[in-house]
């Protein structure tokens, strides 16, 4: 993808290679079995039956940053993670998006100590941000609806 | 102390083929149970009464802002999410207004102290949940935002009215 990007101006291929790609990638949407605190429990819930977060794509939990798209960052990002999360985040393949689940996870939420990373956008670009503490299942699978929104506006047109 | 010993297998259990079977045959049970998934853009569940969504501000039925400044809810607020600017209204019963009402809905934690706390009654927990976005300037909803939420509760004290 890095070849071709940003090389041409927008013409009717540009365009039709970015609906075949956009469509691509928000249709399958790999998500990193990532969680951090009970947000996570929640992320579980969208994953089970009742919620089924394999409607939209985006059921196929990879254990390792290689193979996943977006990284949901669900619970309390604390100074000691922060790392590990930077890490996992350089880890994975382009094109990636963050999902930050929860007040904790964008904002430290209740804990505005020392031990707690204020917001994980600190570290990492966030895509969407959810709030709730936790967000419930219907919440996440509207950040992935409003995140499908952003990858459907990705072009490999040179941005004027 | 007795140890477990593991059991010799049977030559049915060595083919594995009745336990692939037996599991089969749950799956094949489950085709034809309810189905549970909810189809959640298009249908929605429906909450129950103390069901706490996004905290919004309301107006009474003249369309004044209930809200007094007091102060009550910022102190209250576990995560420190609101953020209130006073104003001073000249004479009547009422003193104060707010000339600035912030809440940052990312740190919200839905709690619904404030509600609890308001002695005006003038802020309520709503039933909206799917207040994602993409940038962080999008989620502190300020005064306008907030009324716009919260709309209109008729309040049969009305203490604006009497002077």
């Amino acid at each position: 993808m890095g070849l071709i990007e940003g090389r041409f101006e927008s013409n009717i291929i540009t365009t039709s290679v970015d609906q075949i790609f956009n469509w691509a990638r928000k249709s399958a949407l790999w998500p990193m079995s990532f969680g951090l605190a009970c947000c996570a429990i929640e992320m579980m819930a969208t994953v089970a039956s009742r919620y089924d977060i394999d409607r939209f794509g985006a059921g196929v939990f990879r254990a390792t940053p290689r193979q996943s798209d977006v990284m949901i960052v669900a619970g309390t990002v604390c100074e000691k993670m922060a790392p590990v999360i930077k890490r996992l985040y350089d880890q994975m393949p382009d094109p990636k998006w963050v999902i930050s689940m929860g007040a904790c996870a964008t904002c430290g939420g209740p804990f505005p100590t020392y031990s707690t990373m204020q917001g994980v956008d600190r570290i990492v670009p966030v895509d969407v941000y959810i709030p709730g503490c936790p967000p419930r299942p219907e919440a996440l699978l509207h950040g992935i609806l409003r995140l499908q929104d952003k990858i459907d506006k990705m072009t490999i047109a040179r941005r004027s | 102390m007795a140890i477990v010993v593991s059991r010799e297998l049977s030559w049915l259990d060595r083919i594995y083929l009745p336990g692939i079977f037996k599991g089969m045959w749950v799956t094949f049970k489950h085709l034809f149970r309810r189905k549970f998934t909810m189809q959640y853009p298009e249908k929605r569940w429906t909450f129950p009464e103390g069901f706490r969504g996004v905290p919004a501000l309301v107006k009474d039925d003249n369309g004044r802002t209930k809200c007094v400044a007091c102060y009550m809810c910022q102190f209250v607020c576990p995560p420190r999410a609101i953020a209130i600017t006073a104003g001073e209204l000249g004479g009547g019963n009422v003193e104060k207004y707010p000339e600035q009402f912030e809440i940052n809905m990312l740190r919200c934690i839905y709690c619904g102290l404030c509600e609890e706390v308001c002695p005006e009654q003038a802020i309520f927990l709503m039933k909206d949940y799917e207040v994602a976005g993409t940038k962080r300037s999008d989620l502190i909803f300020d005064k306008e935002k907030l009324l716009e939420i919260g709309g209109v509760r008729p309040d049969p004290i009305m203490k604006w009215a009497h002077k």
